[in-house]
């Protein structure tokens, strides 16, 4: 049996009262939400937290908040099998619904929340594997006990993968999210949640809950995801591009926010390729033109599913996908 | 580190109500199986990549292999053990027999939990539908075809329907 470490187990009932008890116990405690990444982690050693705080009494995560204006508030807590099927986030937000219908598989989506979601760790061939895997071949700088990463032995830093299906389309359509901390509350953009770094991959502070997520009213934008993976099911995105288009009343776009997903340790931007397409109409030679700029900020390395300079060709493809699916 | 107290605590397993004293760090996969002695729940990837240990947690199909033994405490657990009638099997067990729908058997447990969940939503799911409910739980045997066409015998028959097997799924075409 693959089994979990000993631990304590708190169920606070407040949000202050788990950031007292994360406060408390530091780096030996860690939150968790359903689980589905934490527990596997767990029972493979790569984390193993003395002291386990569940964050699934704290009132308030498990709703979704739709405002006057349609932007809605999505707790933290929310299964990601309720939002896939929520009517106001499927009419007003399918580019979010479909994102977290791609995710893995029903039965973790019953398990798994939003919040989780959005705070994966990042993820790796020579990483995630047993502890008996890992150690044969020696650990790498992810885990504690190392110091090297396989993926480019002579990197100074981690290239875990970004593998997070939300965390593309939530950036590129400029959610927000809040953060509950010792010091009260704040709201910070959702991609700066984030960092290049595949051990340090979050910009918050440990202790900081999670609270939840604020998708913007419905206006002048479309979004969409498009995801690359093996099977249909059950598998990380290889590559997940979010896109969001803004385009005025004669169909030309004024921003666009393109994310590439699962092609390095961040959502990263396509910045080049949202150049193209500002001014423009989205014909489909302008569509073409923008995803071919999109090969070049995709940093797929050979530490993920299918062969690593095939994604990197792919990339381009998917981007005019995506925004086709923006038109 | 030296093995936590047990704690004592009763879980609702099959509308019956079982007390016990387990390792508050135990999945309630290991309580199922070790602590209650109900051995219907498989033990598969135990990382949640397999589907082998589904129960249904208020209804809801779940992967015990993730789930805290504590956090299941004072919820209703259905397990496999649960979807017979005393000597009346489910439906879907007797179509998954009629249907060879086993193989090795190792993933049907789990398969059978998530399928109840499905037809309990959805009384007439179409082949698309089943694929998408299933789509968390693996089998190495069959190829899926005759679990599908089971689930969808063992819909028609819980409709009230007077559904057989066609001959082409027992006998090949």
């Amino acid at each position: 049996m693959l089994r979990l470490p000993t631990f304590t187990y708190y169920r606070p009932k407040t949000a202050a009262e788990a950031v007292r008890q994360k406060l408390a116990h530091g780096k030996d405690a860690m939150y968790v939400a359903g689980g589905t990444d934490l527990y596997p982690n767990m029972k493979r050693r790569h984390q193993t937290p003395l002291h386990v705080i569940s964050l699934q009494d704290v009132p308030g995560l498990n709703t979704v908040e739709v405002q006057q204006d349609g932007s809605v508030a999505i707790g933290a807590m929310c299964r990601l099998s309720a939002l896939e099927v929520h009517p106001h986030l499927l009419l007003n937000f399918g580019a979010f619904a479909h994102a977290v219908k791609e995710i893995s598989t029903p039965l973790l989506r019953n398990m798994g929340t939003i919040g989780g979601n959005l705070l994966l760790d990042t993820r790796c061939t020579y990483y995630d594997q047993s502890h008996e895997w890992r150690e044969s071949i020696d650990f790498c700088m992810k885990s504690k006990a190392g110091s090297i990463c396989w993926v480019a032995p002579g990197s100074p830093r981690c290239w875990a993968v970004q593998s997070s299906d939300t965390v593309p389309v939530v950036c590129a359509m400029e959610a927000q999210v809040e953060l509950v901390g010792p010091d009260g509350t704040r709201r910070i953009p959702a991609s700066e949640l984030y960092r290049d770094d595949g051990i340090q991959y979050l910009t918050k502070r440990p202790e900081e809950l999670l609270t939840r997520l604020w998708l913007g009213a419905p206006s002048n934008w479309k979004a969409s995801y498009v995801k690359l993976r093996r099977r249909d099911t059950f598998d990380f995105p290889v590559l997940g591009v979010g896109a969001c288009v803004w385009t005025d009343s004669y169909g030309v776009v004024t921003k666009a926010n393109i994310r590439l997903g699962g092609a390095g340790s961040y959502a990263i931007p396509a910045t080049e390729s949202e150049k193209v397409l500002v001014g423009q109409q989205l014909t489909d030679a302008v569509i073409a033109a923008a995803g071919e700029k999109a090969m070049k900020p995709a940093r797929t390395m050979d530490n993920t599913d299918l062969d690593v300079y095939w994604r990197r060709k792919v990339a381009p493809v998917f981007v005019a996908r995506a925004l086709a699916a923006c038109k | 580190m030296s093995e936590p107290n047990k704690v004592l605590a009763t879980f609702h397993v099959n509308s019956e109500p079982h007390e016990c004293a387990f390792a508050p760090h135990k999945t309630l996969l290991e309580v199922l199986r070790e602590d209650l002695d109900l051995c219907g729940t498989k033990h598969g990837c135990e990382l949640g990549e397999c589907g082998a240990c589904t129960v249904q947690i208020d209804g809801t199909p779940v992967l015990s292999c993730l789930y805290l033994g504590l956090d299941a405490v004072g919820k209703q657990i259905r397990t496999v053990e649960g979807l017979a009638n005393g000597p009346t099997l489910h439906p879907l067990q007797d179509a998954f027999a009629d249907l060879g729908a086993a193989q090795c058997g190792y993933c049907t447990p789990g398969i059978l939990m998530a399928a109840e969940s499905l037809l309990q939503a959805n009384p007439s799911p179409s082949r698309d539908e089943i694929k998408q409910g299933l789509a968390g739980n693996l089998c190495r045997c069959t190829g899926y075809l005759k679990i599908f066409e089971a689930v969808e015998l063992a819909a028609a028959r819980m409709r009230g329907e007077d559904a057989e097997p066609s001959k082409e799924s027992i006998y090949g075409s």
